[in-house]
């Protein structure tokens, strides 16, 4: 990557030494981050590492226990994070602070809003808005709900709504954590926009791919300890993997060849339609087999959601059959489909596969409380559930120890995903419906995750896996199945898929 | 963490202090308007504690919170389920008429069988009153707490309706029903009441209290019925995946608390009422179970003291007249606490704004990350 827009010489951010305590937990120890005018600076670091602690003493809403914050070479103290943006510093929350039901203009300006005489200068505000949305690209409507956009668009608008503030230095907390492929590489350009401009981007994350396609130097923190500032052009992402982890992380999963088994699931015809009764199934069929795992490749929208959501029982399709070692789950019920043989790490953790609010041993007996050994006659058994807890929190690896009493809601991405992943694996049903399995988490949750998976199968199990991270997909599938348009459109081996090709057949281009 | 607490963290951390404090702070205003009406708060007080602190006193004071415990259970339970049954009023209201008209029409059947039957009948009107509602939100999406609130007018006037009608209404001049027979009473034996010195209306209905209280204590942490509502009250997304039937959850959930509201009107009826009066406007039973239901917690045994307590005001209340202060003043201090118990939603609400932004960046001691 040319770095010609990076201005080595003008540090605009320097933070020295910034050591942060809560009580005797050190979140940040002893780190170092400087970046430069039109630079794009990752920082990257596991989930916990002190990544957001660190962004947060720099917009003002953590006082640093010690450390110097030098903004444009002068050193300040930031009570609020309104004296980070008079210092001309905005950022990004991971989650949106976006009014809902009103318009881009009116989000952007809300809290300055422009005066006419008494009254609000809309015009103004929506020239302003459209102008610097033009600057860099941003192809914002300015008259839309938000609502009704799309969440890589209300994301511009927070963007949009941190220049308009006067920004010079934009955070981005974990940015790409909510957006599709195709938003991920319109918002890379966005970056390169903004610091062409003059422009400094610090970017919090923990996707390895990003930092390498869109960063110039990387900061790495590993447990709250500063580990280095790379120049991201001269590593790969196996050396950034190694120091955020601190060990060896392999990528290539370990996975033997096997000839696949008898057919477990096969989707015959399926049509379906979605939330606004349009058709978006038109016809869709697939096979997996026991000791296989088949990938769904597509681009978001082209059917993926409502083909597991008719899968899990969670919707009715309009016509066709699915079937599991040849009995129908068509519109059945959720539990029918367990019954049978199904389970599956839903998309939405938080949503669809845990009850944040319930213990974790209480949430891995969602679908088995009201059978042997957990209950009898309708009485829950106590130690029996608390038992299955602590043996799944042993062998599942679920940090911290000793939660079998805590909220699911208390533990981190990684551990909530493991506690769902120990309930699948154990109900060990036929076949597994996994999406998404390792969206939001970092590199060594990950790994994790794709080592069940490939285990289940390498026992004879069938997987189908919905995935919109590629690498995933070809990493992990025997067989891609690329959906474009409510139809497989195509289906080749894992090994001879490649990127480009793939790419094509999902934006429906030719068949293989 | 060490970090040293604030006071918001405190207060929204240890909800039973904060609950105490939301009762002091009750009878702190109600002190100021004593005092704006030149009254004082210490005769006032300590006329509101005498009258529940001898045996006499304490026996009413049971007597009262009978129907306010029961009903707070109803609500508790529908809070823990995840409904919010701000139809406890209606059911209420339809289980006492049921209760009333059985109590009436069948004079001779024995005691043993007339209070069961009675109990049965009103619990069983109770919960079609809830489900009606339930399956209203279940076939039509109709929010329920709309229809809810509705079916508390129907209730009120059907329960005025019925009273009036030939055979029910009272013979005499009084604009209410005829009194249950004695065999649907469950107020304890005159001499009995004499002899040691309780309350004129003093009666078991307490014990059926503690059973249900003990029922619901039971059903909730122990059964998987109490799982699958509870799951459903927390996630009916994540309740649904696992193959629990969201709908008949609902339900169900629903009946249980609308039985147990029917049941509250039955136990003051056959305690205290004897009778059901054409009302004006709504008595507020069920209202009163959402008081007691918050400031217990939705815990049983919580509610089980917080219905004592709200009937220890109720009735002391009543006595306040005797020192020149006015009967509403309780309402006052209910208000108040209720007030200041739902401030407890905007404490955690603030909480969580102060955190928010930093929520990730804040791991606990001892936590690792995945």
């Amino acid at each position: 990557m040319a770095k010609e827009h990076v201005d080595m010489s003008t540090p605009v951010i320097e933070m020295r030494n910034i050591v942060k305590k809560f009580g005797d937990f050190v979140a940040n120890d002893g780190i170092n981050l400087t970046v430069h005018k039109g630079e794009i600076h990752a920082i990257l670091g596991e989930n916990g590492a002190g990544k957001s602690t660190l962004m947060n003493q720099l917009y003002g809403l953590l006082k640093p226990t010690s450390g110097d914050i030098l903004v444009n070479g002068k050193k300040i103290v930031m009570n609020s994070p309104r004296e980070a943006i008079e210092a001309g510093i905005g950022m990004v929350h991971q989650h949106f602070m976006l009014v809902q039901p009103f318009t881009v203009t009116e989000n952007i300006i809300l809290g300055t809003e422009p005066l006419k005489g008494t009254t609000l200068d809309m015009e103004t505000a929506r020239k302003n808005v459209v102008e610097i949305s033009e600057r860099y690209g941003l192809s914002i409507d300015p008259d839309a709900k938000i609502e009704d956009i799309s969440v890589g668009m209300q994301q511009r608008v927070e963007i949009l709504k941190a220049l308009y503030r006067g920004a010079d230095i934009l955070i981005l907390d974990e940015p790409t954590s909510s957006l599709t492929p195709q938003e991920i590489v319109e918002l890379i350009e966005i970056m390169h926009n903004l610091t062409a401009d003059g422009k400094s981007i610090i970017l919090i994350t923990h996707k390895l791919k990003e930092i390498k396609e869109s960063a110039d130097f990387c900061t790495i923190i590993r447990m709250g300890k500063y580990i280095d500032t790379v120049d991201v052009e001269k590593v790969d992402e196996n050396d950034l993997a190694s120091m955020m982890v601190g060990r060896k992380v392999t990528f290539k999963v370990d996975k033997p060849e096997q000839a696949p088994g008898q057919v477990v699931l096969d989707v015959r015809d399926l049509h379906g339609v979605d939330y606004r009764g349009v058709e978006i199934l038109k016809g869709l069929s697939l096979q997996v087999h026991a000791g296989e795992i088949v990938g769904i490749a597509g681009i978001d929208g082209n059917g993926q959601t409502e083909l597991v959501e008719i899968l899990t029982g969670l919707k009715k399709g309009t016509s066709g059959d699915a079937t599991i070692n040849g009995v129908s789950i068509f519109n059945k019920p959720p539990h029918f489909g367990f019954e049978h043989g199904v389970s599956s790490i839903p998309a939405d953790r938080q949503k669809h596969g845990l009850v944040l609010d319930f213990s974790i041993e209480d949430n891995l007996i969602l679908q088995n409380y009201d059978r042997n050994p957990f209950s009898e006659k309708h009485i829950l058994k106590r130690d029996p559930i608390f038992r299955h807890a602590s043996d799944s929190i042993a062998t599942y690896d679920i940090r911290p120890d000793h939660s079998e009493k805590r909220p699911a809601g208390t533990l981190s991405g990684g551990n909530q995903q493991k506690v769902i992943i120990a309930r699948e694996v154990q109900n060990d049903k036929d076949l597994l419906i996994a999406v998404n399995p390792t969206r939001g988490l970092d590199v060594g949750a990950i790994e994790y995750v794709h080592n069940y998976i490939v285990g289940l199968r390498n026992k004879g199990k069938a997987v189908l896996l919905v995935s919109f991270e590629l690498d995933e997909i070809m990493s992990l599938s025997d067989v891609i199945d690329v959906i474009f348009d409510g139809q497989i459109v195509a289906s080749i081996p894992g090994k001879d898929a490649n990127e480009n090709e793939l790419g094509l057949m999902m934006a429906g281009g030719k068949k293989a | 963490m060490t970090k040293k607490k604030s006071v918001l963290d405190f207060l929204s951390e240890n909800t039973f202090i904060h609950i105490l404090l939301s009762i002091l702070l009750g009878f702190l205003v109600g002190a100021i308007f004593l005092l704006i009406m030149g009254l004082s708060p210490e005769k006032a007080y300590g006329r509101l504690l005498d009258s529940v602190t001898n045996l006499k006193g304490f026996s009413y004071v049971v007597v009262y919170s009978v129907p306010y415990i029961v009903a707070g259970l109803s609500v508790a339970f529908s809070f823990k389920t995840g409904v919010f049954n701000i139809g406890a009023e209606g059911q209420f209201v339809v289980g006492a008429m049921t209760a009333a008209v059985i109590g009436i029409l069948l004079p001779d059947v024995p005691k043993p069988i007339l209070i069961p039957l009675c109990f049965i009948g009103s619990m069983v009107v109770g919960a079609l009153w809830g489900m009606i509602v339930a399956f209203f939100k279940i076939k039509w999406g109709i929010n329920e707490v709309l229809s809810m609130i509705m079916f508390n007018w129907i209730a009120f006037y059907l329960s005025n309706f019925i009273a009036g009608l030939p055979g029910i209404h009272s013979d005499g001049s009084a604009e209410a029903t005829k009194n249950i027979s004695d065999n649907a009473s469950m107020v304890l034996s005159k001499d009995f009441i004499k002899q040691a010195g309780l309350a004129t209306t003093a009666n078991w209905g307490i014990l059926v209290a503690i059973v249900i209280m003990l029922i619901i204590w039971f059903v909730i942490e122990k059964t998987t019925l109490g799982y699958e509502l509870k799951a459903v009250g927390a996630n009916k997304y994540a309740a649904e995946y696992g193959g629990i039937n969201v709908n008949r959850s609902i339900l169900t959930a629903l009946a249980i608390s609308g039985a147990l509201a029917g049941l509250a009107g039955a136990l003051q009826l056959m305690g205290m009422g004897r009778r059901i009066s054409i009302f004006s406007s709504q008595e507020g039973f069920g209202f009163a179970g959402i008081v007691v239901a918050l400031m217990g917690c939705s815990n049983p045994f919580g509610v089980f003291v917080a219905g004592l307590f709200y009937g220890a005001l109720v009735y002391g209340g009543s006595k306040l007249n005797l020192v020149g202060a006015p009967t509403q003043l309780i309402n006052v201090i209910v208000g108040t606490v209720v007030f200041f118990i739902a401030i407890s939603v905007i404490f955690r609400y603030l909480k969580y704004l102060k955190r928010a932004p930093k929520s990730s960046a804040q791991p606990r001691k001892g936590d690792v990350r995945s």
